[in-house]
């Protein structure tokens, strides 16, 4: 075992390298710990600026016939708001934590395939920064163009030249094009990991459950993200080529782009919410001092939320046009959905029931992902009936049903993730007050805002509008979900300030400071380069609950 | 702290795994898969839909040759990797020469169908329906074959300049899987455009 | 973790939070009262937004007898078992799972999707299989970036923005058909208070219907991204009685007159480009790429709901669009002062 002197010593070594020296350490990384606080880190950055993008739009909607922005800009908000917050935030954070905790959670000592994995990191880094090159370059010789405007799925035939002329949908199509590459080598890279690199006795089912989401993150991104690039090089043809692949004129189908759209867009929210379950599936035993409930039982309804979750993508297609036996189809495979994933509620349910509940920041946040991710699911079955569908579809009862799911489930888990890791990648513990500060401004930010947002859908509100007519009872509405989005700013800034202060000036942490049993616990904080001192053995699903508990170890029931 | 476990026990040494190669190009695999498959559903629901310009039954020749030439050179690509697991490097060089040619072959059949539907027919990408998902697709796989024939290529020269052993057989049967998924799609392809399509 | 305040502060604070939240479902609690709001989906007046509120209310029930169930088992495990100031420090009994809970947990929600399935597709077939009588309205309803067109063809009408459709007699139904086309991009017809909504797709024609069963001015908007002046693509449907509908269409199917103290500016409106775009029935105006003029006064606003159609705003539209709505497609047509007088002059007369 790696002692503490040595780790000092070694740090205060690095600590005397030049400046350049340890930037280039970094941008030549092929460490997964590296490659995943350098994920971490981009995603944060976008995050404040998808954040001030919302905070935009929202200023210019506070009020009906409001005029703090014009409409194209505005519609270039919502386009680079959904496309820089599901590509460019929530993507690079997931696949972050991913890169991080595997190996360590496996008993590895990198990912299996290291440069694959830096190759990825920075094809995904370049194409964030392309897509915002948009802001400034799109304008190009002739003054035509834009950041995109298209919305983040981007229909035809709004995309054809004919309505979308200059480039502003090509670095739309570039950007994603440029980092969905990046995100299939990720997937590559955690399902040979996972398949070929756990240490002994740890057979797939005593890999801890984060391991088993992660795997089935990457198995739906490598069939879901590769129609999204397909039809992305469909879309290019059709505007470079002079292809008809979206051409209503030639006898091509708008229809067509949205299944293809969809076939991507469906899973790509499980791609999403699956690892956002995994670090609940974490935080919740540990912090009401048990096991997680079911873990078989788990992973089987995670499979089944991917599998069923590949057939449910015509329910953003409601309101097409499709015949009544399609959509009653897709209402079934959708409502079906809800069957998986409400088991998995109840099992965290069940974990923390009978159990010593500890209310650290990590567990605050994964409460209320409970309450949240309850309301979302709730929502959604709405949403799965069609008829109800016609009235709610497009509306601001849809975004606030996603942005319930996407912030109130995926960003608090994530923050809860946050707070949970950030010990044992940093070294330091953060500071308790502050966390709570977070959680509770966050908390008020997001209820206000995402709330009350359900309203004006169900008063006919549409989405994507850059105004309203006074005297449709939206008004008052729309200036509570505003107020909110600053206590959400506030939330976030006491976050990073956190972060920031706890990194240089927080209590030094040792390796295990939640007293938890996966193998990441074992080693020190932050982990040493090569993971472990020697490659672990396990016999169970919690290796380190077995060491402490000798007399009562899991592998005696499972 | 903990402590590592002192005794190494028998699960390190019967503790086995799949090899990371394989898996990672059965993964390249599945997604390139997906991506096809949505080129292929678009050709499908194409079909009979241009509204003007030359149909596919009309300027279609089946290109019976360059097929068996392109499916003959995953035989040979078999053999080949049999031969270096084998340590026969000779017999590998040979084999491995002989897919390259095979799969240049098909390479010189597209282009001369292309050169032939353009120049003689009039068909180009730009042309109907039919026109743009041809195109797409078909030169999606010739795509993919490139890329096959530049690492088949490299391959190639390194063995030529005695850099491939008996020990790398595992990594040139992974190039070998991409290879052989190549082949696949085409049937794939051949049996949409050429069977069902026209 | 030190417990703050008195030790059932969680169950009080728990209590309060689901106030806080029905609060909203609340304040629609007055779901039949429609002066909360024009575009409400709570309020309909025609069939399918009935059977629609229906459903939808069907399934409101069941998500909020779930939510109450599943949310206060968790506000009760919250309060319950946290970790007393006073613990031990020892692990809690370490419970791995249970074959029966899962199987209960799994079953009971199979059952609740299967009943809200087989109440969902009765209302899809009723909506989408309802067969068109003999004596229902038709109209064609034909999307444009960013404003509506209509047509009746069986009654030789074309009109645009507005649209007016007779009021149904639940007994004996005249319902109006809607086919839905695009000349462009993607819309969406959306009128809440009459049905769901349907998309306008290009190359892919749509049918809707409604019933309206009192008369009146039902409001909706455009709810598919069209382009920059999505927002302000409005919809305004008015449902008449049999009569007044019937004295519309008459009028609509008027062709315009000429009308001598104007023709200065029909002149201009000829000689101009607004030709190209506009028709005007009778006239050599045939244009079909912006809205047909021929009774634009009966209209009581102008640019798709935009603005109210008076005098001022439609000098001001031609002078300059983008003060209205930034981004349409009608081109500011650089006329002097005299000639936009002249203009909006002749324009006031096509009643």
């Amino acid at each position: 075992m790696v002692s503490t002197d040595s780790i000092s010593t070694l740090r205060a070594d690095i600590a005397s390298r030049p400046f350049v020296a340890k930037l280039h350490d970094w941008v030549t990384t092929v460490d997964h710990k590296r490659l995943g606080i350098l994920y971490i880190v981009y995603a944060l950055v976008f995050l404040l600026i998808g954040g001030i993008e919302a905070t935009i739009m929202r200023i210019q909607l506070i009020r009906p016939h409001n005029n703090f922005v014009s409409p194209s800009v505005f519609n270039q908000m919502f386009t680079m708001h959904g496309t820089t917050m599901i590509f460019f935030v929530a993507m690079p954070i997931l696949f972050g934590f991913a890169n991080y905790l595997i190996p360590l959670m496996i008993g590895a000592r990198d990912m299996a395939f290291p440069r694959l994995n830096a190759l990825s990191f920075w094809l995904t880094a370049f194409g964030g920064i392309l897509l915002y090159f948009s802001f400034l370059g799109a304008n190009g010789l002739y003054g035509a163009g834009s950041a995109p405007d298209v919305g983040w799925f981007a229909y035809a035939p709004l995309t054809s030249q004919t309505f979308s002329r200059g480039h502003s949908t090509d670095f739309w199509i570039l950007a994603l094009l440029v980092s969905g590459f990046g995100s299939i080598g990720t997937a590559i890279n955690i399902v040979a990991t996972i398949a070929c690199m756990r240490c002994p006795g740890m057979t797939l089912g005593k890999m801890p459950l984060l391991g088993w989401l992660n795997l089935v993150m990457a198995v739906l991104v490598i069939l879901a993200v590769s129609p999204l690039s397909a039809a992305q090089i469909m879309l290019l043809v059709d505007r470079y080529l002079g292809g008809h692949f979206f051409d209503t004129q030639a006898g091509g189908s708008a229809v067509i782009w949205m299944h293809f759209f969809w076939i991507f867009g469906h899973p790509e929210v499980y791609v999403l919410v699956i690892p956002a379950f995994a670090f609940a599936s974490e935080i919740i035993p540990v912090f009401s001092r048990k096991a997680i409930f079911g873990y078989p039982v788990m992973v089987a309804a995670t499979v089944c939320i991917a599998f069923i979750g590949m057939s449910v993508w015509a329910h953003h297609m409601f309101t097409v046009g499709m015949n009544s036996n399609a959509n009653t189809f897709f209402v079934l495979s959708t409502m079906a959905i809800a069957v998986p994933t409400g088991i998995k509620i109840f099992n965290w349910l069940a974990t923390m029931w009978g159990g010593k509940i500890h209310f650290k920041t990590p567990m605050l946040f994964a409460i209320a992902f409970l309450f949240q991710f309850l309301v979302a699911g709730l929502t959604g079955i709405m949403l799965s009936a069609a008829p109800f569908d016609w009235q709610l579809g497009n509306s601001y009862f849809v975004v606030a049903h996603f942005h319930y799911v996407i912030v109130g489930g995926i960003l608090f888990t994530t923050f809860g993730a946050f707070y949970y890791w950030f010990p044992k990648m940093s070294g330091k513990m953060y500071n308790e007050t502050l966390g709570k500060l977070h959680f509770w401004l966050f908390l008020i930010g997001f209820h206000l805002t995402f709330d009350f947002m359900h309203i004006p859908g169900l008063l006919g509100m549409p989405r994507r509008i850059y105004t309203y007519e006074p005297g449709r009872g939206w008004d008052t509405f729309n200036l509570i979900v505003t107020i909110g989005v600053f206590f959400q700013g506030a939330g976030i800034l006491v976050f990073v300030a956190n972060l920031l202060w706890s990194y240089f000036h927080g209590e030094t942490a040792g390796s295990d400071p939640w007293d938890a049993w996966t193998l990441e616990w074992s080693t020190s904080s932050p982990p040493p380069t090569y993971n472990f001192a020697t490659i672990p053995e396990v016999r169970s699903r919690r290796p380190l609950w077995d060491r402490k508990h000798p007399e009562d170890p899991d592998w005696k029931y499972e | 702290m903990s402590t590592p476990p002192t005794v190494i026990s028998d699960a390190h040494l019967t503790w086995e795994h799949p090899s990371r190669g394989r898996v990672g190009m059965l993964c390249l695999i599945s997604a390139e898969s997906a991506i096809f498959t949505i080129f292929v559903v678009a050709y499908l629901f194409y079909i009979g839909r241009s509204l003007t310009g030359p149909a596919p039954k009309d300027v279609l020749h089946v290109p019976v040759f360059f097929t068996v030439c392109l499916l003959s050179s995953s035989l040979t690509i078999h053999f080949a990797v049999k031969s270096l697991k084998n340590t026969k490097v000779g017999a590998f060089a040979l084999w491995w020469f002989l897919t390259l040619t095979l799969g240049t072959f098909f390479l010189a059949g597209t282009a001369r169908e292309w050169r032939h539907l353009i120049y003689d027919e009039g068909l180009t990408i730009q042309t109907n329906l039919f026109g743009t998902t041809y195109y797409s697709l078909v030169g999606l796989h010739a795509f993919h074959v490139t890329v096959g024939l530049v690492a088949i290529t490299t391959v190639l020269l390194f063995a030529l300049l005695g850099y491939v052993r008996q020990e790398h057989a595992e990594r040139v049967d992974v190039l070998a899987l991409y290879w052989h998924f190549v082949d696949a799609v085409w049937v794939v392809v051949f049996t949409v455009v050429y069977v069902i399509g026209r | 973790m030190q417990n703050r305040g008195p030790s059932n502060w969680k169950m009080r604070f728990a209590v309060q939070l689901i106030v806080l939240l029905y609060l909203p479902v609340a304040a629609l609690a007055g779901p039949a009262d429609r002066s909360i709001s024009p575009t409400n989906i709570f309020a309909p007046v025609s069939t399918p937004a009935h059977s629609i509120l229906g459903l939808s209310l069907f399934v409101l029930a069941v998500t909020a007898a779930i939510f109450v169930i599943v949310f206060s088992l968790l506000v009760y495990c919250v309060a319950r078992f946290g970790k007393r100031a006073d613990d031990d420090g020892r692990e809690p009994p370490q419970v791995y799972g249970s074959t029966q809970v899962e199987l209960a947990w799994t079953v009971i929600p199979i059952l609740i999707v299967v009943v809200l399935f087989m109440a969902t597709a009765r209302v899809i077939a009723s909506i989408q299989k309802a067969a068109r009588p003999a004596n229902a309205i038709q109209v064609i309803a034909i999307g444009h970036q960013f404003w509506w067109e209509y047509r009746y063809p069986g009654l030789k009408v074309v009109t645009a923005n507005e649209l007016h459709v007779p009021v149904s007699d639940p007994a004996h139904p005249t319902p109006t058909f809607i086919t839905l086309l695009s000349a462009d991009t993607d819309h969406s017809f959306w009128v809440p208070r009459l049905a769901g909504k349907t998309d306008l797709i290009p190359n892919h024609p749509n049918t809707m219907w409604i019933d309206p069963q009192q008369t009146g001015l039902y409001l909706g908007q455009c709810a598919q991204y069209c382009g920059t002046q999505h927002a302000k693509m409005l919809l305004r449907v008015y449902v008449q009685s049999r009569e007044e509908f019937n004295r519309w269409i008459e009028e609509q199917s008027q062709v315009a007159h000429a009308n001598p103290p104007v023709s200065e500016g029909q002149r201009i409106f000829k000689a101009t480009a607004c030709i190209n775009c506009h028709g005007v029935t009778g006239t050599v105006a045939d244009g079909s790429f912006g809205p047909d003029l021929t009774h634009l006064m009966s209209r009581e606003t102008i640019a798709s709901g935009a603005a109210p159609n008076t005098p001022e705003n439609l000098r001001l539209w031609i002078q300059n669009p983008d003060a209205i709505k930034p981004g349409s497609k009608m081109p500011a047509m650089g006329l002097s002062d005299q000639e936009l007088d002249a203009v909006t002059a002749y324009l006031a007369t096509l009643r």
